[in-house]
């Protein structure tokens, strides 16, 4: 009930009442390029700062910190090669896809 | 709840009490066992049916992190305690892992004569081309004109490449991976666990604190990217120039041969003997 309260609300008055907001324009914009979406997830406690996530990464996803660990700069960028999570020798990153059950929810539908 | 590597290191790895582990920054032997647990993963075994040997050195410590019957033993004794272990229980799946010092320095003897003897193990060789642990000495496959704490002015010595020793002493698979290719290195260490008979996977390993660090290389990123410059594919090597070649080593699988394992042979002596 309230998911299609809000869908109501969202349709009857799209800019007036609400300002326009960056994070569903932005989903809805790569949903439309079908572009799947990852989520990088760093243990910050084995890393050690080798900075072999960061001198390989294809879509420049990490940028190095003060400590020269990854900092992650670019999220939507990345592709998922999961080249740094091969890599990593001390098994401190992990990639998983973001919205896995999105493309299913359309099928379905 | 969890996926992608963090699964993975919840479900093999002792990650509760050794980690982080002991190994310097960027080195290659923790991207060989993330490649064995991806193997291990792939294959579906039970961590019960697995026996992890280490001999002596960096390499060694593999065992301490993973979650199956592990086992340290001494210098270049792995692969004998191995046979030890398959022989009397032969449904165990037996993987030694073994650095280049280790494997065919001091146990070189051992080496070949397991890979004649044709037993079903599988022994993962990490190279990194010195001796890693014990200050940077010149190892049997350390290359020629590089320099180490005892080839200070170069080594004059030429170094020997495993994975053709293994081809010629008869194990029935050959492979050799480096760390840069890693996607491709857990797919030769499933293949090498799945295989029946003496498997060898020689990976190419980074060591840039002993061996780059005295060759111009002293960060993992430059040797990770020597490796990858270096490495010539199995399938593509006859089209390039001889020449260039020179200072390259192959990748991929280089021996796959379908032969009778020890035990199938033990079995048959053990049938031949009871009817006689």
């Amino acid at each position: 009930m309230p998911m299609s309260k809000r869908k109501t609300t969202n349709n009857s008055s799209p800019d007036l009442v609400n300002p326009p907001d960056r994070y569903w324009e932005t989903k809805q914009n790569l949903e439309k390029e079908r572009k799947k979406l990852f989520i990088q997830k760093i243990f910050a406690d084995w890393c050690k700062a080798c900075g072999i996530c960061i001198a390989f990464c294809p879509a420049n996803v990490f940028e190095k910190n003060d400590l020269g660990m990854p900092h992650i700069k670019n999220p939507d960028a990345c592709n998922g090669c999961r080249f740094c999570e091969f890599h990593c020798p001390d098994f401190a990153i992990s990639i998983q896809e973001r919205y896995p059950d999105r493309r299913i929810k359309k099928n379905g539908a | 709840m969890f996926s992608g590597m963090t699964e993975l290191r919840h479900k093999y790895l002792r990650h509760h009490k050794k980690f982080p582990h002991v190994w310097c920054p960027g080195c290659g032997n923790g991207i060989v066992l993330g490649a064995f647990i991806r193997a291990i993963e792939r294959l579906e075994l039970e961590k019960d049916e697995i026996v992890f040997a280490a001999g002596i050195g960096c390499s060694g410590r593999m065992p301490t992190y993973v979650d199956f019957n592990t086992l340290h033993t001494t210098h270049g004794r792995a692969l004998t305690f191995a046979t030890g272990i398959k022989l009397a229980k032969p449904s165990l799946h037996v993987i030694a892992v073994m650095g280049d010092g280790d494997a065919v320095a001091i146990g070189g003897n051992h080496f070949i004569h397991a890979a004649r003897r044709n037993l079903d193990l599988t022994a993962i060789i990490i190279n990194n081309q010195i001796y890693g642990m014990t200050g940077g000495q010149a190892s049997p496959t350390t290359p020629y004109g590089a320099h180490s704490t005892t080839s200070a002015f170069s080594n004059i010595e030429h170094a020997f490449s495993i994975a053709e020793l293994a081809v010629a002493a008869g194990a029935s698979f050959v492979a050799r991976g480096t760390v840069y290719h890693a996607a491709q290195l857990d797919k030769l260490i499933e293949k090498g666990i799945s295989k029946n008979g003496f498997s060898v996977v020689e990976v190419m390993s980074n060591c840039h604190v002993q061996f780059g660090r005295r060759n111009k290389m002293s960060d993992p990123v430059t040797m990770l990217n020597w490796l990858k410059e270096h490495a010539v594919s199995k399938d593509n090597g006859s089209s390039l120039p001889p020449d260039s070649l020179d200072d390259k080593f192959t990748i991929g699988i280089l021996a796959d041969v379908d032969k009778p394992d020890y035990i199938e042979e033990y079995k048959k002596i053990r049938q031949k003997a009871k009817r006689d």
